[in-house]
């Protein structure tokens, strides 16, 4: 089966002033279809850069990403949908016109019965004449993924959405996400730098290594769905962090011998 | 779980905005008052300083040509508004609001298109500092000796004065640029059209608001300044002050103004009104 998402050798370089940084280097993977994937790796490691790459917002210096068999050269908003650190709500807009603001942009009329249900599953049915300011981190994440939803994207790309959210508020943020993925069957990328978190929700986490960003070891997933936060407590769960934990620290570099 | 915070979450409303470069709490002090006790006072405050004014004057046995009394000045005003004033009000607002129009129009369109070109901008902004600087109620012999005793040299000379203005602070306004926002409308396909009318030029309004509004008293007092030294033949505020107090007319004096300070106080308000409708996100 082909995959949904291809990325081929993918190395990124920045020029900065005090010279050239290799933010990612020669990094491939495939995607399914329906997969939900996790990218786990240290700050810097060049997440972020493969993130905007996939969805076109910045090119690679080398390699290629394939999007249903078709190179990825500028962003694609018919099938990508993508999610930001902090919610990127934009703060002269109350939610609902966050939410329609897409809309816009594609000159298309606005789907308000698909608004409508994502709004009632995020329950934020009553706030959408609130601006973003007067809305809780957590609330304003949620209104960012049905921003995204509502585009109805084969591809939801997620870049740390939760990573300024409370613990609690995370768990329930991942739960939600879970629910929704079952519902609609996205293929995720979801980048993070929490290991329980990337775990918790994926089908497979690929750890990557600090910079420049390499990919260290993938991880199949085999808790079974759907996912309770219990399981985060069960010996099998922690033992899987410490493990990667371990990975993330020295790079993978080690494997073999500790093997 | 190195992430855990120790804040329960919570749905109460966040207090804490992110504040921008603009302090728009300087205006919503004015708000309206909210009790009869707030009312009560600041009419009582006025009453005060309105009739005390009067009755020191009295008692002192002032006479008009040092200070002219308060009620006075409101009768002289009220007698000849429609007959005197009225003339002189428009040609002040004529030249005002031509002026401004036409400067704060350029103003916010070179600040558009030049933030777009940081060298450009560069090599630019010494001359706009300049104007900034330099009172343009100095140019204004100079252009009545050029162009005669119209209207022009004042709304040319107040067009120079707020127009600076306006683009010194629209371009602070234009050059915040937040990527994230771009980049979340170049993921939905934006042309850079859309980037700049749906998240540039809203984020950069508060600072035209405040530029605008900069502009605007710069301007009133060009107009009213320029009447002062050089005015067009059918007078204007600026004329009539110096006229009145040449004769030691101080009932009119004061009457002229009383007008200019209203003119003044509705300009700010209006602000106040626009900066709450269109800015108010960022305060």
């Amino acid at each position: 089966m082909e995959p949904k998402l291809r990325i081929e050798g993918a190395s990124k370089i920045y020029a900065t002033k005090s010279g050239a940084v290799h933010a990612l280097e020669d990094f491939s993977l495939d995607v399914h279809e329906g997969e939900l994937v996790c990218i786990l790796g240290p700050s810097g490691c060049g997440k972020t850069t493969l993130l905007w790459a996939l969805s076109g917002l910045h090119a690679l210096s080398s390699g290629r990403i394939l999007l249903d068999g078709t190179p990825v050269v500028g962003p694609r908003p018919k099938e990508i949908g993508m999610i930001f650190q902090d919610a990127n709500l934009l703060p002269w807009r109350n939610l609902r016109q966050n939410i329609e603001f897409p809309f816009e942009i594609k000159k298309r009329p606005v789907d308000g019965q698909r608004i409508d249900a994502l709004l009632g599953e995020t329950g934020l049915r009553d706030f959408v004449g609130s601006m973003p300011r007067e809305l809780s981190g957590g609330m304003q994440q949620r209104a960012s993924i049905v921003r995204a939803l509502a585009q109805n994207p084969g591809v939801l790309l997620m870049d740390e959405p939760f990573g300024a959210l409370d613990a609690f508020t995370r768990d329930e943020m991942n739960l939600l996400l879970m629910r929704l993925w079952s519902e609609s069957g996205q293929t995720i990328v979801f980048v993070t730098h929490n290991i329980s978190e990337a775990i918790f929700l994926a089908d497979r986490v690929v750890v990557m290594t600090p910079r420049p960003g390499r990919l260290a070891r993938v991880y199949e997933i085999d808790l079974p769905r759907p996912r309770t936060v219990e399981m985060m407590f069960e010996s099998g769960f922690i033992e899987l962090v410490q493990d990667m934990k371990r990975v993330v620290e020295t790079g993978g570099r080690d494997l073999l011998e500790v093997e | 779980m190195s992430e855990l915070r120790d804040e329960i979450p919570s749905f109460e409303k966040r207090t804490t905005a992110d504040h921008g470069p603009i302090d728009w709490t300087g205006l919503t002090s004015i708000r309206g008052a909210r009790s009869t006790m707030e009312v009560g006072s600041i009419i009582a405050l006025f009453a005060l300083v309105f009739f005390g004014l009067e009755l020191i004057l009295r008692w002192t046995n002032t006479p008009t040509y040092v200070f002219p009394k308060p009620i006075a000045v409101v009768r002289t005003l009220a007698n000849e508004f429609t007959a005197v004033y009225a003339h002189h009000l428009w040609v002040t607002m004529y030249e005002f609001l031509a002026g401004y129009a036409i400067g704060s129009a350029v103003g916010l369109l070179l600040a558009a298109l030049i933030t777009q070109k940081p060298f450009a901008e560069k090599v630019i902004a010494p001359y706009v500092l300049i104007m900034v600087t330099t009172p343009m109620i100095a140019f204004v012999p100079f252009l009545r000796l050029k162009m005669g005793f119209g209207s022009w040299p004042l709304i040319i000379a107040v067009a120079l004065a707020a127009g600076p203005m306006v683009m010194i602070n629209s371009a602070t306004g234009f050059r915040r640029t937040d990527l994230a926002k771009i980049a979340l409308a170049r993921s939905y396909g934006a042309s850079t059209f859309q980037i700049f009318r749906k998240i540039r030029f809203p984020l950069a309004l508060p600072m035209i608001i405040v530029g605008f509004m900069v502009g605007s008293i710069f301007g009133l007092l060009t107009a009213v300044g320029g009447e002062m030294v050089a005015a067009s033949e059918s007078g204007g505020l600026g004329e009539r002050l110096v006229y009145y107090s040449s004769l030691a007319r101080m009932d009119e004096f004061g009457a002229v103004i009383l007008i200019i300070a209203a003119l003044g106080v509705s300009i700010y308000v209006l602000f106040y009104f626009v900066g709450k409708r269109w800015a108010s996100w960022e305060a």
